[in-house]
């Protein structure tokens, strides 16, 4: 019998599962190998029954917390899919914000229409099994996955910092050029895709295990940026990680 | 006396791009309730924007949609650079205008092919077509496919790309690159000529509503990435005095903001453009265009795929243009200086599925103090109920399965970008 997957989407832009979507090439084989469920963003379908559920988004509403434990009770793996999901990602840097404030800036005297909790990741919620970084996820992060769960195991966690994959991709360092970088703590695996792109690396697939945070902080320094805007390059991705980097 | 009663209640509606309800009851030929709820989590982007550094507004901006990132970036960088007062080279134009086709033909695909065509064709999805209609799935893969890549090839990557920038691009592409992109984009007209056929072979529902239809429009082209906003009820307005069209408000039933202009609601998107600028589709895209049905003014809001169709032709043979124009200047790296200063700006572009507005101001060390978006669905929402109202109206002798599958294609075929709404 065929692996069920379910795909679940909760608070983020729902690039992560048009990623999944984009896999136009592996979609035929894809198929092949597994049952797709409940993905409702491309499916009617609504199956309960699933060995494994990716879950795009992050946490931001009490109904969503029961939803999110429904989901665990359900499937043998619970697998978060890109930043919003495994970070808290962006959703987090409204948290400095308390909740009606948050809701009175945006909605003013209708504010009281709509409920909100601060955002977080899934792991904060339920346990999980494993997590694809990224804003969005790769495609290959997430056919590898597929992989491993076809032979019943987990990929293993890529865990050296972006900088490795950028010097093999030949690219200039970033402050050679004038800017900052988060590259030199951020968990990499994403071929330095940002730096390769022209840009810089704004931390989206959260930190490697044990970073060096200080020594980040100190070249962001060298580099001239200010208290403000260190906080500011470390907070766009990761506010829900600050115990790490604050 | 029998009852005849009617409990339509779908919950988070399957094949759109976030969270939506549609509620109908009705009983013995009387409507009780016909409500479109938007239950999306509010996502606070307007507040998160506040305190960003200029450099950072459009990274975060982007992330507002994973379908329309590329409309969203650009609507952000135009803003940050009209408070600036900067003006884009040619060059960039030309790039951001080819990237912007990428999406555009990736975004409306992926609606066509995958989200609104089973309907049409009878199956709860685009892989259960995989089965049935395999070849038409596969040349709307391909045709994504070509989508994406224009994506990477000028943005980096397909879902927020990384290489547009305020005043310029952070990496060019190189002469090669664009050339093998043209040749694919000519390789694929066949394909969107056979998507005209099938489409033409498709029966639409029999309904119509008229409304105002909102789009941008520019004196010399089609338009996705520049011009004023023009109404089919109050003619043309700036795109600085946007608040006067937008006339945002909330209601209870709905995270995301409804819209009014002259009338109780608006639409927005492929149908929207096409009513407004049809005289400015590329010949090909009028051809399809003409064949398809929609010969201005189009009332019937299930024409919004095939107008979508036509809009994909058009972006084609555009692309083929800008690649030829590039090739002819040469690709050239740019002084890409940024002067910082405080101040307003908007950017105003035409997402895929319609008018997006970035409205920032910044103070004099660059960081936004106040932010407004207006995004296509959010603009769209009071006209799907005011449609979805009429549609239940029409079709109250219908069984409940078959009114329900109406209701549904009728939310689907605004193509709602329902997160990206509730931003």
């Amino acid at each position: 019998m065929k692996i069920k997957i379910a795909v679940f989407d909760f608070t983020g832009c729902e690039g992560c599962e048009l990623q999944i979507l984009n896999c136009e090439e592996e979609m035929p084989d894809l198929l092949a190998a597994f049952d797709i469920v409940n993905f409702r963003e491309a499916i009617t379908d609504k199956g309960n029954y699933y060995d494994v559920a990716f879950i795009d988004g992050a946490c931001s509403r009490e109904s969503e917390i029961a939803r999110l434990h429904e989901i665990r009770e359900r499937a043998k793996r619970v697998i978060p899919i890109g930043a919003c999901a495994s970070l808290g990602g962006v959703n987090c840097l409204r948290n400095s914000y308390s909740t009606v404030d948050a809701l009175t800036a945006v909605y003013g005297e209708s504010a009281n229409y709509y409920d909100s909790i601060p955002a977080r990741p899934i792991s904060a919620v339920i346990p999980i099994d494993f997590f694809i970084p990224g804003c969005p996820i790769q495609k290959e992060d997430f056919i590898r996955a597929l992989q491993a769960i076809l032979i019943s195991k987990l990929p293993e966690q890529y865990n050296n910092p972006v900088c490795a994959e950028c010097k093999m991709a030949g690219n200039t360092c970033v402050f050679e050029k004038g800017m900052t970088c988060l590259g030199p703590v951020t968990r990499g695996g994403c071929h330095a895709t940002c730096v390769t792109g022209g840009a810089t690396c704004w931390g989206c697939r959260g930190f490697i295990d044990d970073p060096n945070v200080n020594a980040e902080k100190e070249i962001l320094e060298k580099a001239g940026l200010s208290v403000a805007e260190i906080m500011n390059r470390f907070s766009l991705f990761n506010t829900f990680q600050e115990s790490i980097w604050k | 006396m029998e009852v005849k009663k009617i409990e339509i209640g779908v919950r988070h509606l399957t094949r759109v791009e976030g969270h939506g309800n549609i509620i109908v009851r009705a009983h013995d030929g009387q409507i009780d309730e016909v409500t479109w709820a938007v239950t999306e989590s509010p996502r606070f982007f307007e507040v998160m924007l506040r305190g960003r550094p200029w450099y950072d507004a459009h990274v975060l901006a982007s992330r507002i949609c994973g379908i329309c990132s590329v409309s969203h970036q650009i609507a952000s960088i135009k803003a940050t650079e009209a408070a600036f007062g900067l003006k884009p080279s040619e060059q960039t134009v030309l790039l951001r205008k080819l990237l912007y086709a990428g999406e555009v033909i990736e975004s409306h695909i992926l609606h066509i092919y995958l989200l609104a065509l089973p309907d049409f064709l009878g199956v709860p999805s685009a892989f259960a077509l995989m089965e049935s209609h395999k070849d038409a799935v596969l040349c709307g893969l391909r045709l994504k496919k070509l989508g994406n890549d224009i994506m990477e090839t000028i943005g980096g990557r397909a879902v927020h790309p990384q290489a547009a920038i305020v005043n310029g691009f952070g990496r060019l592409p190189g002469k090669e690159q664009l050339l093998s992109i043209k040749t694919r984009l000519q390789e694929a007209l066949p394909d969107m000529a056979a998507t005209v056929d099938l489409f033409q072979s498709l029966v639409l529902p029999d309904f119509t509503r008229e409304t105002e239809y909102i789009s941008l429009k520019h004196p010399d082209e089609y338009t996705f990435t520049d011009g004023d906003i023009a109404s089919t009820d109050t003619g043309i307005t700036s795109v600085d005095n946007y608040l006067d069209v937008t006339n945002e408000y909330c209601v209870p039933q709905s995270t995301a903001k409804y819209t009014k202009n002259a009338r109780e609601s608006f639409m927005v998107g492929a149908l929207a453009r096409i009513n407004n600028n049809y005289e400015q589709l590329n010949p090909q895209a009028k051809e399809a265009a003409d064949r398809l049905g929609l010969k201005p003014l189009c009332t019937n809001p299930f024409l919004n795929t095939p107008a979508q169709v036509a809009e994909t032709t058009h972006e084609i043979e555009e692309s083929i243009a800008i690649i030829d124009r590039l090739l002819e200047t040469g690709i050239q790296a740019e002084d890409r200086t940024v002067k910082v200063k405080a101040g307003r700006g908007i950017g105003a572009v035409e997402a895929p599925r319609g008018l997006l507005i970035h409205d920032y101001t910044y103070d004099e060390n660059g960081n936004i103090v106040q932010a407004n978006c207006v995004v296509p669905t959010n603009e769209n929402h009071a006209n799907i109920q005011l449609d979805l109202e009429s549609l239940v109206r029409d079709n109250l002798e219908k069984g409940p399965d078959e009114l329900q599958l109406l209701c549904e294609m009728l939310v689907r075929a605004y193509d709602p970008c329902i997160s990206c709404s509730t931003h």
